[in-house]
């Protein structure tokens, strides 16, 4: 994952000036804070940057899991349509939560994350990623506080989704009236041929990474079962003694040597290989929150369209009949229309940046997954050479053997 | 261009062509690949039982490794240190694992080769290998044995039961250069039963010998299997036992090998065969002997055959006695087992017995965890394939098609990778299964050294109660001779006792010489023992590193095509 701390894609974005822009993070140091139930990791978190709107070129922060979390959030909140890279999941099993592998690869993750947003022209000039990279820890915490209090509660929800909520309940209720029962979709056979492809690529995906988790482990017990066979073949070969004794106690003096080669390279397969698939899983899941975001601001511009063209209808009476509501009618009428309007606006921005995405996604895919499938074949090529080489330099010994008995 | 291939890969033939590889996508591919010169052999028989978790997999799965067996001349392991090496010009170090290219099937297999109407596929291939490596001889004699066209008969004798027993007869085929056989090929049925009277026979007449031991009879199995495999099954056992029979340098000497292999028709039964009469027969002859109304000595013929398992009640229990005797007795037995190097020799058996069980059960589980490997390497080639196929099928980005190149290029590789896996598994198996040999071939030593122990306790007893005897006849002689006259009876008593003496001095005199021949046969057949062990366990050893060499090889070859294949960050296709 390497490539994701090079320079930000800013120059190729052909609205901002061409120069040598750089916003470069690196996630590194897991360190264990806190005991038992409330213990957690801790990471650091360093900037480098030469991005104006940023205080100084380097800066050094200790965050958690959950500020990324954080920062993930605000970033769907602010830029729907984007899709914002995915986070390593929350830990299911509790008594892994500490383990090496697991910290290993949530390491690496959260740094990929961050690289991410770093390098999308878009997302790279949020602030609240100014904020989550530079913020001192007290800072962070009190508006991470307030926010979260906001979220708590009642108040769990944004006042203006709490009108949204009122009026998803409206328009159900008018749906009814109306008699129509289905929720509202785009009528756009492009879209729909996309929805189709990101679920089942969803499908395809979790398959190959399942085996290639798989696969990992299989390395796992090979090594393990040639370990067992080494020992046994050194104490056979202590048994048996002479010549051919010797032979088995090279034979189990190699197999352990290989034993703890196809550990080293189940461990890379794990950070190369099904990291790397995992990932691209969760990238479509995320893609999947957009496609709802999108359904969501569709709907909600159409409700609005359906509530102007009754208020229309309804403003054109009360004009005809001179009611002196007219002016308050005008003037709902007036504040829906300019509602309407930017929910309209809403929803072509989501529809404008996920034609974006959607190239730079697949992209992007085919760069990821080229590298992975490239640091596969290497470990595996590099792997089964060493396998030949280790036996292959038996055979001299083993010919000896044959010679003298 | 999409997709890439070496058409320069030497073994193309024997796996998906390109095309082939295209069409494999979400059928159920690999069966198709399957159609290469060898017949879809599933090699995980051995090593414990068809129950093993191997062979169940392999009847899933359709993709089974052909077995191969190579004959003995071009076995790079017998012949002096000569390794194939067809690409010896640039890399001297390449070998040529057993390649399928190689392998001629022997022309003895072709009776076997009838009988493919089964649903799981034989494994006698495996054995035409066993042939090779210990025929250490000079001259080119040869016993092939093969055992095939199992049948269902009915019992013809009268049976309690109308309609009768059913058993199965399997067709014995021996073909063989050796003139005693009288002809060069011939054939008999026998039924299993056969086969324990000539293993009894043969444990009879071959005391001291490693006898190779004969399959069980797994009653249980028998019932609870379902017909055709246990058939099957035991047709392989004994096919491996005869065989091993022949291998053996005096065995296969022997008459009754011979009549089992030529003579049609039931085996005579051993004398000492039957239990049920044999307890019976000596039950009715211990009342007798005890009152002196039948000997109670035993015979000199009798002596050549241990005490256990004879019908002579009496002589079991003076035997016991004696070892009684021997473990607690403060005193000494006349004789022991004096031959340090063979006490030690024991020891170190019993030792070898079990480093080569823990070396087996170790192969096992190694032989388990390559096959998983090469299934998972598989499924997830195929997981690859159909993500390509549905990249492609549904692509609106250029991105897409070079992605699903990309993927295509590592499933084709993977699903390679896995054959190989599944190949250098089925050759493991066959090279690692010598240790499960050499477990069996251990019960044949212990066999041996009980018949020499039980020939050392014949021995003791009847010198021991040769000193009861002379001890009995001191006094009688001593009590008469205080008679003026002589006592009648006493005088009678002792003409007797004189009588037992001379009889059992006869008997000792042949247990000793029995016990001296079968501590003889002992020896030679631990310097065979050993002799031969080494050159398996070696070439075993030899087979097992030449092929994790070239399998390892020819995997690190098509991984290393794909990394180069992808090591361009530019947009290329592969």
């Amino acid at each position: 994952m390497e490539q994701q701390r090079s320079t930000s894609e800013s120059s190729q974005s052909p609205r901002s000036p061409p120069s040598q822009r750089y916003l470069s993070v690196s996630v590194s140091d897991p360190v264990k804070l806190g005991n038992g139930v409330q213990g957690y990791i801790s990471y650091r978190v360093i900037t480098k940057t030469n991005f104006p709107e940023y205080q100084g070129s380097e800066k050094i922060v200790i965050r958690r899991y959950s500020d990324f979390v954080w920062l993930r959030d605000r970033l769907f909140d602010k830029y729907k349509g984007i899709f914002v890279p995915p986070l390593p999941e929350k830990s299911a099993v509790e008594k892994f939560r500490f383990s090496a592998e697991f910290i290993e690869t949530r390491r690496q993750a959260l740094d990929v994350f961050v690289n991410r947003i770093a390098s999308h022209n878009e997302l790279q000039q949020s602030e609240d990623l100014r904020t989550f990279l530079q913020a001192d820890e007290e800072f962070l915490f009190q508006s991470m506080e307030r926010l979260r209090s906001q979220e708590t509660g009642i108040f769990k929800k944004k006042p203006a989704d709490l009108m949204q909520m009122f009026k998803d309940v409206q328009s159900k209720v008018s749906d009814v009236v109306l008699g129509k029962e289905k929720p509202l979709e785009e009528s756009n056979p492009e879209y729909e041929k996309l929805k189709h492809y990101v679920f089942e690529l969803e499908n395809h995906l979790t398959e190959a990474q399942k085996h290639a988790y798989r696969l990992l482990k299989r390395h796992r017990e090979l090594g393990q079962s040639l370990s067992g066979f080494g020992k046994a073949s050194k104490l056979l070969g202590a048994c048996e003694g002479q010549a051919l004794g010797k032979a088995f106690d090279e034979l189990g003096a190699k197999s352990e040597t290989l034993s703890i080669k196809l550990q080293k390279e189940a461990h890379q397969l794990l950070m190369n290989f099904e990291e790397p698939v995992k990932d691209y899983v969760r990238a479509v899941q995320s893609i999947k929150v957009t496609i709802g975001e999108r359904a969501n601001a569709f709907r909600h511009q159409c409700e609005l369209a359906e509530t102007m063209k009754l208020k229309e209808i309804n403003l054109d009476k009360l004009m005809l009949t001179r009611s002196d509501r007219v002016g308050e009618a005008e003037q709902e009428y007036k504040e829906l229309k300019a509602e309407s309007e930017e929910v309209t606006r809403r929803f072509e921005t989501i529809v404008r940046r996920m034609n974006e995405e959607i190239v730079r996604f697949q992209e992007q895919k085919t760069q990821d997954m080229r590298i992975a499938f490239h640091e596969f074949a290497k470990g595996q090529a590099r792997l089964a050479k060493s396998i030949a080489d280790a036996w292959r330099s038996l055979l001299p010994k083993l010919e000896a053997c044959s010679d003298t008995s | 261009m999409m997709g890439s291939e070496n058409p320069g890969f030497e073994e193309s033939h024997l796996f998906a062509s390109r095309e082939e590889m295209e069409n494999l996508v979400l059928d159920d591919p690999l069966t198709t690949t399957t159609t290469t010169a060898t017949n879809n052999n599933n090699s995980y028989s051995s090593f414990r039982s068809a129950k093993s978790s191997i062979s169940d997999a392999a009847t899933r799965h359709p993709l089974s490794p052909p077995v191969l067996s190579t004959p003995a001349e071009s076995d790079p392991l017998l012949s002096p240190p000569v390794f194939r090496n067809p690409n010896a010009s640039d890399n001297n170090s390449y070998i040529e694992p057993p390649s399928y290219a190689d392998v001629i099937f022997s022309p003895f297999d072709d009776n076997s080769a009838n009988e493919i109407n089964r649903v799981d596929s034989t494994s006698h291939d495996l054995d035409s290998s066993l042939t090779l490596s210990r025929s250490s001889s000079s001259t080119s004699d040869y016993i092939k044995i093969t055992v095939s066209n199992p049948k269902k008969e009915q019992e013809t004798t009268n049976s309690l039961v109308p309609g009768g027993n059913t058993y199965y007869t399997y067709l014995i085929t021996t073909r063989t250069n050796i003139a005693d056989f009288g002809s060069s090929e011939f054939s008999v049925r026998r039924r299993f039963r056969d086969v324990v009277t000539l293993s009894d026979r043969l444990a009879e007449s071959y005391r001291g010998y490693f006898i190779p031991p004969r399959p069980d009879k797994n009653v249980v199995e028998s019932q609870v299997m379902q017909k055709q495999e246990f058939v099957e099954q035991r047709r392989v056992a004994l096919e491996k036992y005869l065989r091993r029979l022949a291998e053996h340098p005096v065995i296969r000497q022997s008459d009754e090998l011979k009549v089992f292999l030529q003579v049609e028709g039931r085996l005579p039964l051993s004398m000492s065969t039957d239990v049920a009469s044999r307890m019976l027969d000596g039950a009715v002859k211990l009342p007798k002997q005890l009152f002196g109304e039948s000997t109670a000595v035993v015979a000199p013929h009798e002596v050549v055959q241990p005490a256990k398992g004879g019908r002579d009640l009496l002589r079991l229990f003076k035997e016991l006695r004696q070892s009684v005797a021997n473990d607690w007795g403060g005193s000494k037995p006349p004789v022991v087992e004096e031959d340090k190097v063979f006490l030690e020799k024991k020891e170190w058996i019993h030792d070898l017995e079990q480093q080569i069980s823990n070396a087996s059960q170790q192969a096992e589980s190694l032989v388990k965890a390559q096959q998983d490997m090469g299934e998972t390497m598989g499924e997830l080639g195929l997981a690859f394939i159909k993500l390509t196929k549905f990249e492609n099928e549904e692509a609106m980005y250029n991105s897409q098609r070079v992605r699903a190149a990309d993927m295509k290029c590592l499933a084709t590789a993977a699903v390679k990778a896995s054959r190989f896996y599944r190949e250098l598994n089925a050759q493991t198996v066959k090279h690692l299964d010598t240790l499960h040999e050499y477990l069996g071939l251990m019960l044949a030593v212990h066999g041996a050294f009980s018949d020499r122990s039980s020939a050392l306790l014949t021995v003791q007893t009847l010198l021991s109660e040769l000193s009861t005897l002379h001890a009995r006849a001191e006094k009688l002689e001593a009590a008469s001779s205080k008679i003026f006259g002589g006592d009648k009876s006493r005088i009678h008593k002792i003409e007797e006792l004189k009588e037992t003496i001379r009889v059992t001095e006869d008997a000792k005199n042949v247990a000793i010489r029995e016990y001296e021949r079968i501590k003889e046969n002992n020896k030679c057949e631990l310097e065979r023992f050993d002799k031969e062990r080494r050159v398996d366990l070696l070439n075993m050893l030899k087979g097992f590193v030449v092929n994790q060499v070239g399998y390892a090889e020819k995997i690190s070859d098509v991984w290393a095509k794909v990394a180069e294949e992808t090591s361009g960050y530019a947009k290329d296709s592969c």
